[in-house]
């Protein structure tokens, strides 16, 4: 059981991981990693609803019918989602305001409604837990990377404080333009992938 | 696991039930603190346009309570005339709301900044400086960007014509892009530039690229790199409500007043 | 008529939801394998749009807008329900794909086996979110919604249909082994995305 336990948590990081083998998690990923201090934002909202969902989920996973079953897991979402963000802006009003714009990504963000599908239908709430915390922290490992690579090379900061001094503000550095774009987002996960896929062999696609 | 159909519309309806009760109680018990959090932030950011305090600068309420009072005039005017408007409490007035009423608003001209109703009042601060005389305008500004409509501050000094600094409080653009609109070195590029040009025309351009400083370029700021759309979000909505349709009759009256507002 | 046109190239071209905005990228970066998927998809995206953005309009105008429940009785006037707004656009989001999944189940399910968990997951599609969002941000009228929800949908068809068609042609390149697949779809994605800008600077 110990061994099952270790697999859930763990497994997404590096050989399941959401984003770059389920595929899911995209559409957040290139939009909040310009810099460091949204990903983490992010990350930690994701890994919080994921676990909550997951637990809700699998709570009530044999009353639900299946007909319905896509709008039910949606709404539980969608409420726990908005309840977060109605908590946050009461109590915690700065960090809201960043958050706040990403809500809405966060309810379709395809990872929650994914992972509610795929395992939370299927297993029981101790593990739907584990598989939620995990995949949460596979998706903040690839957020926090793109997010590193993003904002020092495309624009000389870590966490809003300078690295590479840039030519607008009196220093040499050029930030490089084309990872402050989306575009620059899909390379880096790209070469993530690549960089993932030399060390885990298992996960390269025999056909092209 | 197949359920009959009745069962299937009970669950609906239970689930309905049960997430609309949490969402609902969760808005509605929080509204009062929430909408404490955002006037207290609307009125920091009052404070930083206009130089009294400083961005990110931690103050409780009580603080800006007494800032506000010591140089702060919130003046309700009514936006065709320029006049100071009645019967309007500014510590209550509520913009948004009184945008969206038919009965306190009308439709706004054709303009770029996709701004689509306008209150008949709004209110304006002015700022005094440290010996008390009258210093700066800050006057509310809001225009839509690349996915939200941007809300903020524009802070103008008593001259009409230099501009003292530029704030968001509210948007929702993306961050490192069109979030920008927050950075500190983004918004220390506006005070000094001048909105009109000799003629009095709104002059004031958000360009690509660096405008330089604002003694050689008066009229022009950098934009946001890799924003453009909200950059031509900012520089649309200055030239909404820094002409005619905007606060120009209100510009007129404050100029004959000799600042009596 | 020349509004309704120039609104609708805007939402297939300028601003494509999959390549300008990035809006529904995990199942267009996982669908698009193979074109007859990816057609599939594309159409089943479409179909859900042009009538969820023209629904959640009327939901908006008629429900959750500061105002609206005038229609019920004067004295709601003052109501203003907009924070229930996430969850009633997914709500006809969810109850629309929920329809479709079974149609698809039904009359072709081939088609149903390909995609997977990856056909319930269109109702998460930011993409189909994301038109409804912008639908209401920008207080389109119901017949503006229309025609935005269909140009949005041809746009992000258009937009998977394209990758779907560039990796089979991939299939007979030399990808370095890391890279196949996934790796390289992103890559492409990304100039397809550069390839897209060009259409930024457009007004129409």
């Amino acid at each position: 059981m110990a061994n099952i336990a270790k697999k859930t948590l763990l497994d997404p990081l590096a050989e399941d991981n959401p984003v770059v083998l389920q595929v899911l998690g995209i559409c957040s990923a290139l939009a909040v990693t310009t810099k460091m201090d949204t990903a983490v934002v992010m990350s930690v909202a994701v890994i919080a609803v994921l676990t909550l969902s997951n637990l809700s989920i699998s709570l009530i996973r044999n009353q639900i019918p299946t007909s319905i079953r896509i709008i039910v897991q949606l709404t539980i979402i969608a409420s726990l989602v908005i309840i977060t963000d109605q908590v946050l802006k009461a109590y915690v009003f700065e960090i809201s305001k960043q958050l706040s714009v990403f809500v809405g990504l966060i309810i379709t963000n395809c990872i929650i409604m994914g992972r509610a599908e795929a395992f939370a239908m299927q297993n029981g709430p101790g593990l739907s837990i584990l598989d939620g915390i995990g995949n949460g922290l596979g998706y903040s490992v690839v957020l926090l990377i793109t997010a590193f690579v993003r904002e020092v090379f495309g624009s000389g900061k870590f966490y809003g404080m300078t690295v590479f001094p840039v030519v607008t503000e009196g220093g040499w550095y050029h930030p490089n333009g084309i990872l402050i774009t989306s575009s620059g987002a899909f390379f880096i996960i790209g070469f993530i992938i690549w960089f993932l896929r030399c060390w885990k062999t298992d996960q390269i696609e025999e056909e092209g | 696991m197949q359920h009959n159909t009745t069962y299937t519309f009970l669950f609906a309806a239970a689930i309905c039930v049960v997430c609309g009760v949490l969402v609902s109680t969760s808005a509605v018990s929080l509204a009062d603190r929430q909408e404490q959090n955002a006037a207290l932030d609307k009125m920091k950011n009052v404070l930083t346009v206009s130089g009294l305090a400083e961005a990110g600068q931690d103050l409780d309420a009580g603080e800006v309570q007494d800032l506000f009072e010591k140089s702060v005039k919130a003046i309700p005017i009514d936006l065709a005339t320029g006049e100071v408007a009645e019967g309007v409490d500014p510590a209550t007035y509520d913009q948004s709301a009184a945008a969206a009423d038919p009965n306190t608003s009308r439709p706004a001209p054709a303009n770029n900044a996709l701004i689509k109703r306008l209150p008949n009042t709004i209110v304006v601060y002015e700022v005094a400086d440290s010996s008390g005389e009258p210093s700066l305008l800050v006057l509310p500004i809001e225009g839509y960007g690349l996915w939200s409509t941007l809300y903020g501050f524009l802070a103008l000094d008593v001259d009409l014509e230099t501009i003292r600094g530029i704030s968001y409080y509210q948007h929702g653009e993306t961050a490192g892009l069109g979030g920008e609109v927050d950075n500190p070195s983004w918004k220390a590029l506006w005070p000094g530039r001048k909105a009109f040009d000799e003629s009095g025309e709104v002059a004031i351009t958000v360009i690509k690229g660096s405008a330089g400083p604002p003694e050689s370029n008066p009229h022009q700021v950098d934009g946001l790199a890799g924003a453009t759309l909200t950059a031509n979000g900012v520089q649309n909505m200055l030239r909404f409500w820094l002409s005619e349709a905007g606060y120009g009759s209100f510009f007129e009256k404050y100029k004959s007043s000799e600042r009596s507002y | 008529m020349e509004h309704y046109i120039s609104l609708a190239v805007k939402a297939i071209f300028i601003e494509n939801l999959a390549l300008a905005f990035f809006l529904g990228m995990c199942s267009f970066l996982a669908v698009s394998k193979k074109v007859s998927t990816a057609i599939g998809l594309g159409a089943a995206v479409i179909f859900v749009m042009v009538i969820t953005v023209p629904a959640n309009n009327v939901i908006n105008n008629h429900l959750l807008k500061k105002g609206s429940l005038s229609w019920i009785n004067s004295d709601l006037a003052g109501y203003d329900l907009s924070f229930l707004g996430f969850l009633c656009y997914i709500g006809t989001i969810a109850a629309m794909v929920q329809i479709v999944e079974m149609a698809i189940d039904k009359f072709a399910p081939a088609l149903y086996n390909t995609l997977g968990v990856f056909l319930p997951l269109i109702a998460v599609n930011c993409a189909i979110l994301g038109a409804s969002l912008f639908m209401v941000n920008r207080d389109y009228t119901f017949s503006e919604s229309a025609v935005y929800g269909l140009g949005s949908g041809i746009g992000w068809f258009l937009a998977i249909v394209g990758l779907a068609s560039i990796r089979e042609r991939m299939e007979y390149s030399n990808v370095p082994l890391p890279l196949r697949g996934l790796g390289m779809t992103f890559m492409v994605t990304g100039l397809m995305a550069i390839g897209f800008m060009a259409f930024g600077g457009i007004q129409l």
